[in-house]
């Protein structure tokens, strides 16, 4: 069983976790130059408006880096890998890769990888499992 | 050098320990008192303070401890160690402005036997973790790990590389008695044979050493530094580098994540501010909370080209009679991990002549905290 410490909802973020409930993977774009951001921001860097939308991710990505990551304290909670990844839309996440051993004995960078979402005891995460096609 | 020049004219540090049993307050009131003496100055002289937005010791409570009856300049640098050398920035801003004639840098805390960095995040403290925590990045060393990763693959590099770095370090930490490995060097096989931390980046051997003690640094001008009869040493260049899309923890968003895009910018500026290049400085002291860093330092610093720091290293030049000696006190990993500030009193000491390992004629010491830093001189 994951443990998993749930986000602080925010005011600029909340559209995040909302999405994810959904199972949508929500990528924060301003309303007026369409620049795409992640983390979210209160208003775009880019422009300056605060017009602030939302588009729905196509879940696809790449792997740029990852880690196993097992609990200090708790030596019985099951490893996650933990992966940074490159949507196609080209705005970055950290994440997990489910459905996979988490051992060292993989080389997961630069591999393609597709969203799905997880309900961790009432905390709904985008995940990400790797593609069926790998280039 | 003009009489305005700002110079660090005193240092002062507590022990380093596992436990120092007493207070934080207490470790930077001693190394305060120390530094000021070492100075040749009196509380009463100082009038200004520096320290980290992190540390714990108000500057009102500092000050009615060593007895400074009045401040007219209070400043703290953002963020954890990468701010440690941007305090001596702030401090010599501060003097070369007119603001203050005498900075009392200090930073001090229980890291070890109260509140420890590296154990987990039991919740979530802020919604700038929201992007981490649920994620389990949980401790410093895995949300670290998360970038050293990549250029560990970039590189063709393996856990194994990193321990050769952890090896010199144990090795300076050897011969300076106020290290807490001093007398342990280690093998690289002690290093294989420590456990993991992150796999496969990290084990045990190559995190810093969770540390309680006080550092602190009296900031002066030359001139006055000359009339107390300081054995002061001029800050050449100093710097902070926050650019957009970096983080100290977070650094998942800049373009190229194999590279130290702070440190570059950061090596550019010093190197042009005291007119040097890489290849003037002598000793370089490098942040280290992982040892991984001090590659992607020693790259972005120009000591190496990209990714060459497992060669370069491999090769001898940090060690002892090298080209260019990294972190002579043994560093975070080997000396203690003081948020960074005991490799500012080594640099110090490389430059007086007064190092337990000391470097014979060296003229230049670089000390960077990857976000910050400063190029010493003589």
């Amino acid at each position: 069983m994951t443990t998993v410490l749930p986000p602080i909802f925010d005011f600029d973020d909340a559209f995040f976790w909302e999405g994810a409930k959904k199972h949508t993977l929500l990528i924060q774009r301003c309303g007026d130059c369409n620049v795409l951001r992640h983390p979210p921001t209160p208003l775009c860097a880019n422009c300056g408006s605060m017009n602030n939308q939302t588009t729905t991710s196509e879940g696809n990505g790449t792997i740029l880096t990852w880690i196993i990551s097992h609990h200090p304290t708790e030596p019985e909670a099951e490893p996650r890998i933990v992966i940074l990844v490159e949507l196609d839309e080209g705005t970055r996440l950290v994440s997990n890769l489910v459905d996979l051993a988490p051992t060292h004995n993989h080389v997961l960078n630069d591999k393609r990888v597709e969203v799905c979402f997880i309900d961790y005891d009432g905390t709904v995460l985008p995940q990400f499992r790797l593609a069926q096609v790998q280039p | 050098m003009s009489g305005n020049q700002a110079v660090i004219a005193g240092i002062g540090h507590t022990e380093f320990s596992q436990n120092s049993g007493r207070s934080t307050l207490q470790l930077a009131a001693e190394a305060s008192l120390a530094s000021i003496s070492d100075a040749g100055f009196s509380p009463a002289e100082v009038d200004g303070t520096v320290t980290f937005s992190m540390d714990t010791n108000d500057e009102l409570a500092l000050i009615r401890t060593i007895g400074v009856p009045e401040l007219r300049f209070c400043a703290r640098t953002r963020g954890g160690g990468g701010g440690a050398s941007a305090t001596v920035q702030l401090a010599a801003a501060a003097i070369e402005s007119g603001q203050a004639e005498a900075v009392l840098v200090y930073r001090a805390f229980n890291e070890r036997s109260a509140h420890r960095f590296g154990q987990p995040i039991q919740t979530n403290p802020d919604p700038v973790w929201n992007w981490a925590i649920p994620f389990s990045l949980n401790t410093p060393a895995k949300v670290y790990s998360l970038t050293f990763q990549r250029y560990m693959y970039e590189f063709g590099l393996t856990n194994e590389d990193f321990g050769r770095y952890t090896v010199v370090a144990r090795d300076w930490a050897s011969t300076n008695p106020n290290a807490q490995f001093y007398e342990r060097p280690i093998t690289l096989q002690d290093h294989q044979d420590s456990r993991w931390i992150v796999e496969p980046i990290l084990r045990k051997l190559d995190c810093c050493l969770e540390s309680d003690g006080g550092v602190a640094l009296l900031i002066t001008s030359a001139e006055r530094a000359a009339d107390h009869g300081a054995d002061f040493v001029p800050i050449l260049a100093s710097s902070a580098v926050l650019i957009e899309g970096g983080h100290e923890m977070f650094a998942y968003y800049h373009e190229d994540l194999a590279e130290y895009p702070e440190g570059r910018i950061l090596g550019q500026r010093l190197y042009q501010q005291a007119g040097l290049t890489a290849a003037d400085i002598d000793v370089a002291m490098i942040y280290e909370n992982f040892s991984p860093i001090v590659f992607l330092q020693l790259e972005a610093f120009g000591f190496c080209g990209r990714g060459e720091a497992s060669d370069f290293i491999k090769d001898g030049h940090i060690g002892r009679d090298g080209s260019l000696p990294v972190n002579t006190n043994g560093g975070l990993l080997g000396e203690g991990y003081i948020h960074g500030m005991n490799n500012i009193v080594e640099g110090v000491r490389q430059l007086r002549g007064t190092s337990p390992n000391q470097i014979s004629g060296a003229e230049h010491v670089l000390v960077s905290a990857g976000r910050s830093g400063i190029i010493l001189g003589r």
